[in-house]
């Protein structure tokens, strides 16, 4: 079943984001892994981009479907999991470790306040598996 | 109103993401569509078809009725008067895969027609299409004097076994396998009116075995059992659609539609137009006549395969080098077998020869193809096998 840990903070579209030194590193959560099957393509930005709260920053496909993936906070991206690239599936093993997506130097750290906590992210999750 | 198949309970107890499908609750994926379909490539799959359409139609105008429905021949066709070449006909205990037309020849479904009797005749249709093909028969049939119509769809289970070890794993449940494809014979020994079809939607050696509703669950467990140590496992709605896509199946609301007609789909070799009549008839000979003059511009179904890393899907618009929309992509995916993107698509007819290069519009970015040749995958011959 679908975990999400406690160290992280989460956004309405199954992204997951976690404060470390300063900066924080995103990914997709455990139930968008779920929902999306095997993963096969993982379209990001290279490092530099500015990135947007709540704005696309890449895609991920899986052999069914394509997802949008949405920044959980504005800033600069630092550093890209280039592993993604020869080995997407690492998304659908570790999400929340090997499969993270990319690390962003936040311009306004305050934006985290606007994350779900996991107790209300579980709620979120539970509300729309009918 | 979503419907469910007498094997819900077995989908649920093995795990199955289960999704909304043509008005029916169906297996999306059980361990995962990759594991899936490498399974029904190396070893086996099993899937249910419930969903889809059983009509019967019979009666001793049953012949007549069905051949004027579909494009493909039924009745014997007299195709050279002075040679007296006669192709012959669907005899007794075979199935063909064919199309329905509606009179400007545009696709209603695509079938498989069985002759199950001489006078007997199984028309499987798409579950998306179940209601419309459902009314189409029923103004067909009334045509004629002496054939009848019955819908059996709520009644029949449909289960399709499919992959190289399809063959091993029925013989160990039953003696009642036909052993050339398309053939359709009955299992008594599996239920009283369970009937054993060499065919599928997989591009492996394969059967659908249609059975009574009541009789689902038992033949269901019992091949499970039977494929256990042959590496056996039940796949969903995914790798059906990866499956049959590598193998240049056609399904219907992607590449068949009723504003695409069979000659353009790649369709041609199920249309025979010396046929004397059938619905459709005088749109496909002059459809046929026009794709021979150069100055008509015409569009083909081809296979393609992405050059970079993106991946076309179903919707995806084709684009000329003014960025202008020519064409469209009617399936796409990343094939698990090849390991890359390829598809399906609607290109102008001058682009379809192998190695002809196009763009396509990928939301926000564009793609690199190039048109390829089908199937994209084809089994290993294998001696004794079909």
């Amino acid at each position: 079943m679908a975990n999400y840990p406690n160290e992280n903070l989460y956004t309405r579209d199954h992204e997951w984001a976690r404060e470390e030194n300063g900066l924080v590193r995103v990914g997709i959560t455990a139930y968008a892994v779920e929902q999306l099957g095997d993963v096969t393509l993982v379209d990001l930005p290279a490092a530099g981009t500015d990135v947007k709260a709540h704005d696309r920053f890449g895609d991920v496909e899986s052999v069914k479907t394509v997802s949008e993936l949405f920044a959980p906070i504005s800033g600069e991206i630092v550093e890209v999991n280039d592993a993604l690239e020869s080995s997407p599936e690492l998304i659908n093993e570790a999400p929340y470790d090997t499969g993270w997506l990319i690390v962003v130097r936040p311009s306004d750290p305050s934006e985290l306040k606007q994350l779900m906590a996991p107790a209300a992210y579980e709620e979120h999750v539970g509300s729309l598996d009918g | 109103m979503t419907r469910s198949t007498p094997l819900i309970e077995e989908h649920r107890r093995l795990g199955a993401k289960l999704v909304p499908f043509a008005g029916w609750s169906m297996p999306l994926q059980y361990s995962g569509i990759v594991d899936e379909h490498h399974a029904v490539r190396q070893h086996a799959g099993l899937f249910d078809a419930s969903h889809m359409g059983e009509l019967e139609i019979h009666g001793p105008g049953a012949e007549t009725c069905v051949d004027e429905l579909v494009t493909s021949r039924i009745s014997p066709v007299v195709q050279d008067t002075e040679n007296e070449k006669i192709r012959p006909g669907l005899p007794v205990g075979k199935g063909r895969y064919t199309v329905a037309c509606n009179t400007q020849g545009g696709i209603l479904d695509d079938l498989l027609v069985y002759r199950l009797a001489q006078e007997r005749f199984l028309v499987v249709c798409n579950a998306s299409n179940h209601e419309k093909i459902q009314a189409h028969l029923t103004q067909h049939v009334a045509q004629y004097s002496n054939a009848t119509l019955t819908d059996r769809s709520d009644e029949l289970s449909l289960i399709a076994l499919q992959g190289p070890a399809a063959s091993s794993i029925l013989s160990r449940i039953t003696p009642a396998a036909p052993t050339t494809p398309f053939h359709i014979q009955q299992a008594p020994d599996l239920g009283e009116e369970t009937l054993v079809a060499r065919t599928g939607y997989t591009g492996e050696d394969g059967f659908e075995i249609f059975c009574r509703n009541t009789d689902a669950v038992p033949l269901w467990q019992k091949i499970m059992q039977a494929g256990k140590e042959l590496g056996i496992q039940p796949a969903g709605l995914g790798a059906r659609d990866t499956l049959r896509l590598e193998a240049r199946l056609s399904l219907y609301g992607n590449e068949l539609t009723e504003q695409t007609n069979p000659l353009e789909a790649g369709l041609g070799w199920v249309v025979h137009l010396h046929k004397p009549a059938f619905v459709g008839l005088d749109a496909l000979r002059k459809i046929k006549a026009s794709m021979t003059q150069p100055s008509q511009s015409t569009r083909t179904l081809v296979g393609f395969e992405m050059t970079d890393r993106n991946i076309a899907r179903h919707g995806h618009v084709v684009v000329n080098a003014q960025g202008l929309e020519v064409g469209e992509i009617t399936s796409g995916a990343p094939s698990p077998t090849l390991g890359r993107a390829i598809g399906l698509a609607y290109v102008p007819s001058e682009w379809k020869e192998v190695g002809t290069a196009f763009q396509i519009k990928i939301r926000h970015k564009v793609g690199t193809a190039r048109v390829c040749a089908t199937p994209f995958y084809k089994r290993p011959a294998t001696l004794g096998t079909p």
